[in-house]
């Protein structure tokens, strides 16, 4: 099998033919030109789809005669490989050899191409390849020198795991190669860029050029170290993350031809489209065969036999024909990089060969590639052409960046990069004495007050450290903190949630009215296309590290609320459906807001009695609010100048007063990477004596008043304060503001009604503890009752109702009555049919 | 005219002149945009041209200077092309440089390996009349223009339309007999149709497939869609944007041509043929002759499109309102009088609803929109035509409305949000993409019990963010984007709305004429269209001017709230406060006073008082007596 980057053969036609190459704009007359890259190139064509033979022309004289200037590839490209035991060249569809330089253009510009070749030869050895600046020769050592000697160790990536960071890195990658075979180097471009800026530039300028000089580079390099390794084909160069990093949205007419990464997401894959390479002809007659290039995707069909002159007599041979493996991709820029008000850009990626099938819908991904243009395809009956060209990035690497997200262990993956400026602003801010308040007030400012209920949504937001205690058992703590609100319906919950859910990246809302199970955790889906199944992730999941809002908490049915326990706690979410048994990672902070069973909050209920939600489920949240008017004069006042000068204070002077909310979200998302406080001696004293003070409390009245889950809930909200203070340690005043914002929290939603006393059970236990004495109380009256009236196997239910209520001197009411009945019941005292209560 | 012939019969002619004076120096194109900026100032020089909107495209000239006012419902992909080319005549071998901007086609024999060409970039819109434009703005603009286009004809758009919609029903089912080819390229198939639009959208969503679904984003409409190439300013632009067009027609028969002629068999190894989906090319390349491509000279955002209001120029505008200010109060009470007939003698309800059509988002504070004032009329009579008449009333007065009748059909079935369909990639449109300030009316009363489904919940969500917030979460699959709108809510209801809103009156009706229909129909004919044409400014006036609070009554509400809430500390919240202040706001603006007075406080005050005594009653009386 012959590679098909080079036909002798094929060279003479196109003359007629409109070619219809790859674009061929000179890079000086590119508009849009501020791209300084190239800026000190001679005027001269880009290649126009330089061969991939030719970076192994050495010959002067090739080069002043095109004709001859195409020498068979595999010569060239196996020549390194005498010693390699004939290890075979693949093609690099990647690069671009599929579609071949069109001889004419050397003809029709004979003036300007061989004034330019001329002039190369009187520099001496400085040999280039046309129309670029890149020696062959000083590429392959430079590149050489490169894997020889780079050295990176501050490196993180988790690629290198396991290697020896002071040690030459990508020497130690050829080992690995020589030990796994397989035969794919990816290089950091941030690594060639720091070893050597002129060959980074080459590589970026030049990458149909340059990459398979590395791949020669590459293969000399490691068939002399490793003589002995059998691999399927040579190794094949794949650079990636050119720090010419953009979003889809700049690509322009300057990309064309160049190495370039873009991030995205995958929107669609195709099939494997097998694409001929090489077609294979035989007679029909005397069974001669002849092996025809694909050019341009066209084959021209021989008309003659070569061998016995009978005409129209070749038939295709599909079976014998070459193939090469391709896939259509296509992404679109990530919702992140895209200014408000527009749509989302796509972008055509073409997978070749081993990059097939790398990558699903819904992926995102960076691709490093070469970016190409094509004029539409000439109408042989038309000589007219549309002046559009299609474009597309040819993919060379692809590295997916959430594939962690999912699945790994930690660490965010897309770490979000600032630059020192902004970093200095943050710093300054976060040095200033009253950030916390800056901060807090910058929430949501068109809220009014709610103070505390704001500093505890900006601790959600900056969390707890995460800690791992899965090599003891225990699996991963909480880190993140759970905020339920509840309140007067119209008191800005909803507001608040959605200000929330706009200020964080990750952030997912919905409302419990409208979401199921399902659309909370993940469901299994099967293409439609691919009748493959394919794992949809509903809110929980989506807002992993991030924060999920749900609204009308309270209106969420059962089973679906039972889906938060899991996540709420391990912070996990198992899915066993349709064969697939996993356990998903759903690290979230969940801000949910509630309504009063009974439209108004009645404040001589308790807050489970007001929302009825399982105290399974409110002992999860770290904080609950209650959301109430305040109903005093002076905050009137201030809210209703607040209100009032929210309607006629213009844009700029709202600006100017507060804290911009895109510094807010820097703020957090650098605190959130960047900062993981831990806690001091003093501060881990100040908790235990926070918390054995809260169980005193209790403890005098007979009543248990924090369990460890509050503790938990403390340092989770001192690590949170200190990270708001960027501060690598929590110290004593953290712990005093978590104390201080939880006694906040609790006094208003587990203040017992009856006694006015904070009582914790009231969350955890769904009763104030002499909520349940009380029951106990009634539950033995009614017994002694029943006793007292001696032997009468069954009674009428209203009867005894009444008679318990004239006996008893407080009041009575049915549901009490009922809860006591029950109680005996449970005791086995009696029973309740209908309207008639028996002793058993 | 006969020197504005040039540049709007043959503005390419303009810029090829241009082009080979500048001698291949980039700067002609900045010369081309500012000559027809010039041209386009000129005074009258806006009506000189055809519109697309009121004129047929068989009609216009190709390759002339037209304009279209239009919707930008979705964006392409930037496309790269030949800004400039080289083409050498096969016969001399002469080489001429040419120019390919504004332009869909090459000329014959590009050379494509010319040092000389220039690549460049531009982006495709597709754009499409403004959603639920109403009759009257449309034949007011088509009157005002002066365009002549074929001057023998005296051309009525309405009618013609009506009996070309039908020839085209007859029209394709022979013709696809006619050409087997029409379920591989189905988008060639009405080519030769002289229709502005096919009309088999207007009967029901599933068969929008064919012949050519044109993305209109209401259902029922019709008028040109068009592909317009913007080469300038490409940021500045942004998705639901009302724009006015200038730009080059081209309609080239090429351009279907070259999509359609494809070769099946070469599709398997042309590797440019299998990047698009037949989809994505029946979305991206419709026929010319169904969608014409316009190339953009220049585009005016429009504020509004309100043909009644100077459109041209800012100062021009400024002059109109401040003399308009003068009648403001007047064209009010006679408004308020109208509209009072109109609510069956109501007259509280008249004056909310007043002040609902001159509402408009001013600002947003985070998340909050300020200034949006949705309005829940309760107690209109169920199985009437009620509702129907008083959106007929408001088609008269606003430049767009839609009224969705939300019955459990529609609401299961509907598409209100815009999905983006990845195969055909775009941005398919749904109810609730639409223009700013456009009026919807949500008419409840035709809402029955019964299952919502999936998407009718989606549906319901959908509403009740867009009152709430003012926004609509488009769905693309992967993630959902979030478009910020300005779209004046209106429900109409029997009981309280299911849906949230700003503000529920209940209808007190003070006649009850026996028949309803007859009763508005007169009241409706008794006005008279110059004074429907001044409530028509009034309106529109009243939606863009601005407004302030003084230091002085800042401090009045600030002690009248506290006052109210030392009473009764029930009675007033904060909800309540934001409320009041919108209705002090619009009922000022009504008036024509830009700055909240001492009395309009307290008369915003009183009117929502009346409105809550009025509703709180309501309530006991349903729950107490049969």
């Amino acid at each position: 099998m012959s590679s098909p980057t080079s036909t002798p053969g094929g060279r003479k036609r196109n003359r007629n033919d409109i070619p219809a190459t790859r674009s061929t704009s000179p890079p000086s007359q590119r508009r849009r030109g501020q791209d300084s890259s190239n800026a000190d190139l001679p005027a001269m064509p880009t290649s126009p789809a330089t061969d991939i033979a030719s970076p192994t022309v050495h010959d002067t004289s090739l080069f002043s005669s095109p004709r001859r200037s195409v020498l068979p590839s595999e010569v060239d490209m196996s020549s390194p490989l005498i010693g390699a035991r004939g290890t075979p060249a693949r093609q690099r569809p990647d690069l671009g050899s599929v579609r071949k330089a069109p001889q004419v253009d050397l003809h029709s510009e004979p003036p300007s191409a061989d004034g330019a070749v001329a002039s190369e030869p009187s520099v001496g050895q400085k040999l280039v390849i046309w129309g670029t600046d890149v020696n062959v020769g000083t590429c392959k050592e430079k590149f050489q020198r490169f894997l020889q000697r780079f050295i990176d160790p501050t490196s993180n990536e988790d690629e290198n795991a396991g290697l020896d960071l002071n040690e030459p890195l990508y020497m130690q990658k050829l080992e690995e190669i020589s030990v796994v075979g397989e035969p794919v180097l990816n290089v950091n471009c941030g690594h060639v860029q720091s070893f050597d800026a002129d060959l980074y530039r080459q590589l970026i300028c030049y990458p149909q050029e340059v990459i398979p000089t590395f791949d020669m580079a590459v293969n000399e390099l490691f068939f002399e170290r490793f003589p002995d390794s059998i691999l399927e084909h040579q190794i094949q160069v794949r650079p990636y993350n050119a720090l010419k990093t953009r979003n889809m949205r700049s690509l322009n007419p300057e990309d064309i031809d160049q190495m370039i990464t873009i991030s995205g997401m995958v929107i669609r894959t195709s099939q494997l489209i097998p694409e001929m390479q090489e077609a294979f002809f035989q007679c029909q007659v005397c069974a001669f065969s002849t092996r025809v290039e694909v050019d341009r995707g066209r084959i021209a069909e021989p008309a003659v036999c070569r061998h016995c002159n009978t005409t129209h007599s070749l038939a295709l041979i599909h079976n014998r024909s070459a193939f090469s493996d391709k896939q259509m991709i296509k992404v679109q820029e990530s919702p992140d990089d895209m200014p408000a008000g527009q749509t989302p850009h796509t972008t055509v990626v073409y997978a070749h060969n081993d990059l097939v099938d790398k990558v699903q819908p819904g992926d995102r991904i960076n691709i490093t590639g070469i970016y190409r243009a094509v004029p539409m395809r000439e109408n042989p009956r038309q000589s007219n052409v549309k002046s559009v060209y299609k474009t597309h990035i040819d993919a060379i690497h692809f590295r997916k960046t959430d594939e962690k997200r999912l699945h790994g262990l930690d660490e965010e993956a897309d770490q979000k990069l600032f630059t020192e400026e902004r970093v200095k602003t943050l710093k300054e801010l976060a040095a200033k004495p009253d950030v916390y308040e800056r901060l807090s007030s910058a929430l949501a400012p068109s809220i009014y007050e709610h103070e505390d209920i704001k500093k505890g949504i900006l601790l959600q937001l900056f969390g707890g450290t995460r800690k791992d205690f899965s090599q003891t058992g225990r699996g991963n703590f909480r880190a993140e903190v759970n905020i339920l609100l509840c309140g007067d319906p119209g008191t800005s919950k909803s507001q608040l949630l959605q200000y929330v859910f706009n200020l964080v990246p990750r952030g997912q809302y919905t409302s419990g009215k409208g979401s199921s199970a399902v659309g909370l955790t993940a469901y299994v889906m099967k293409d439609p296309e691919t009748k493959q199944l394919v794992l949809q992730t509903g809110a929980l999941v989506l807002s992993d590290n991030g924060i999920c809002c749900i609204d009308e908490f309270d209106k969420m049915s059962e089973s679906t609320r039972s889906v938060l326990h899991e996540v709420m706690e391990q912070q996990t979410l198992s899915i066993a459906k349709a064969g697939i048994i996993c356990q998903l990672n759903a690290r979230t902070s969940v801000l949910a807001a509630a309504n009063p069973v009974e439209s108004q909050w009645n404040p001589k209920k308790t807050t489970i009695e007001n929302i009825q939600l399982p105290h399974t489920l409110l002992s999860r949240f770290d904080l609950i609010f209650l959301m109430l008017d305040p109903q005093d004069e002076a905050y009137d006042r201030r809210l209703a100048h607040h209100l009032v000068s929210l309607y006629y204070q213009s844009e700029e002077q709202i600006e100017e007063e507060l804290l911009d909310m895109a510094v807010l979200k820097d703020y957090i998302a650098y605190a959130r990477t960047y900062i993981n406080p831990r806690l001091n001696e003093e501060a881990s004293q100040a908790l235990i004596e926070a918390y054995v003070d809260m169980r005193k409390i209790g403890s005098g009245r007979g009543m248990v008043s924090a369990y460890p889950r509050q503790l938990e809930s403390l340092i989770r909200l001192a690590e949170a304060h200190a990270k708001v203070r960027f501060s690598d340690k929590v110290e004593t005043i953290d712990v005093e503001e978590a104390k201080r914002l939880h006694r906040e929290a609790l006094k208003q939603s587990a203040t017992d009604p009856r006694t006015g006393f904070v009582d914790i059970s009231i969350l955890t236990t769904g009763m104030s503890a002499t909520a349940r004495k009380r029951k106990e109380e009634v539950a033995q009256a009614l017994k002694k009752m029943i006793q007292s009236k001696g032997k009468t196997p069954a009674m009428k239910y209203q009867q005894l109702f009444d008679d318990l209520r004239g006996q008893s001197e407080a009041a009575i009411t049915k549901d009490m009555f009922e809860e006591a009945l029950r109680a005996l019941a449970d005791e086995d005292y009696l029973t309740v049919t209908g309207k008639t209560v028996r002793l058993l | 005219m006969p020197s504005s012939n040039d540049w709007i019969n043959n503005p390419l002619g303009v810029v090829e002149e241009m082009f080979v004076q500048s001698n291949s120096n980039p700067e002609w194109e900045a010369k081309v945009l500012e000559y027809f900026k010039g041209k386009l100032k000129e005074k009258q020089a806006y009506s000189w041209i055809p519109s697309l909107n009121d004129v047929p495209l068989h009609y216009l000239k190709p390759n002339s200077l037209v304009k279209f006012r239009c919707l930008v419902q979705d964006m392409f992909d930037p496309e790269f092309y030949m800004g400039v080319y080289e083409t050498i005549d096969p016969s001399t071998k002469a080489k001429v440089l040419r120019f390919g901007k504004y332009k869909d086609v090459t000329e014959c024999g590009v050379d494509l390996n010319s040092r000389n060409t220039v690549t460049a970039e531009r982006q495709t819109f597709y754009c499409v009349p403004i959603p639920g434009e109403t009759l009257w703005a449309k034949e007011t603009y088509a009157r005002s223009s002066q365009a002549r286009v074929v001057p023998s004809t005296s051309y009525i758009p309405s009618r013609q339309k009506r009996s070309y919609e039908e020839d085209d029903e007859m029209d394709t089912q022979p013709q696809k007999q006619r050409e087997p080819h029409t379920e591989l390229h189905a988008n060639g198939d009405s080519k030769r149709q002289e229709t502005e639009a096919p009309s088999g959208q207007t009967t029901s969503p599933s068969n929008a497939s064919s012949p050519l679904d044109l993305n209109f984003p209401l259902p029922g409409e019709r008028g040109p869609a068009c592909l317009v190439k913007v080469y300038e300013d490409l940021d500045s632009f942004k998705l639901n944007d009302m724009l006015e067009v200038y730009g080059i027609l081209s309609v080239n028969p090429l351009l279907s041509v070259l999509c359609e002629e494809k070769d099946p068999s070469a599709s398997l190894l042309d590797p440019t043929e299998s990047m698009e989906t037949p989809e994505e090319q029946r979305a991206h390349d419709p026929p010319a002759s169904l969608v014409p491509r316009l190339h953009m000279l220049h585009a005016r955002p429009l504020q509004h499109n309100n043909p009644l209001l100077p459109s041209d120029r800012a100062e021009d505008q400024h002059a109109f309102v401040s003399s308009f200010m003068v009648e403001m109060a007047s064209v009010r009470a006679e408004f308020l009088a109208y509209l009072t007939h109109i609510l069956l003698g109501d007259g509280l309800a008249a004056e909310y609803l007043l002040l609902h059509l001159i509402s408009s988002v001013y600002a947003r504070r985070d998340v909050l929109p300020l200034g949006k004032f949705t309005l829940n009329l309760s107690g209109c009579p169920p199985n009437s035509s009620f509702t129907e008449s008083l959106h007929q009333v408001i088609q008269e007065l606003v430049p767009c409305t839609y009224r969705l009748s939300m019955t459990l059909h529609n609401m299961n079935s509907l598409r209100l949000v815009p999905r983006k369909d990845y195969v055909a990639n775009r941005l398919v449109s749904g109810a609730l993409q639409l223009a700013r300030n456009t009026s919807l009316v949500l008419d409840e009363t035709r809402l029955e019990q019964g299952q919502l489904d999936a998407s009718g919940v989606q549906n319901i969500t959908a509403l009740g963010n867009l009152i709430s917030w003012q926004k609509v979460d488009y769905d693309f699959n992967y993630h959902q984007m979030e478009f910020p709108c300005n779209i004046n809510v209106f429900v109409t209801s029997e009981g309280r709305s299911l849906l949230p809103s700003d503000c529920q009156v209940p209808l007190q009706p003070q006649v009850t004429p026996p028949n309803l229909e007859e009763y508005l129909s007169t009241v409706h004919k008794a006005q008279l269209t110059s004074q429907i044409n001044k409530f028509r400014v009034y309106l529109s006036v009243a939606q863009t001017l601005d407004y302030s609070i003084s230091d002085e009554v800042t401090k009045a509400v600030e002690d009248d709230f506290v006052d109210m809430r030392k009473d009764d500390p029930q009675s007033v919240s904060a909800e309540d406060l934001h409320r009041m202040l919108v209705v002090a706001r619009l009922l000022s603006l009504s008036l024509g006073q830009t700055s909240l007075s001492r009395e309009g406080w307290m008369r915003a005050k009183h009117i929502d008082m009346l409105r809550r005594t009025r509703s709180q009653p309501q309530t006991t009386v349903n729950g107490n007596e049969p």
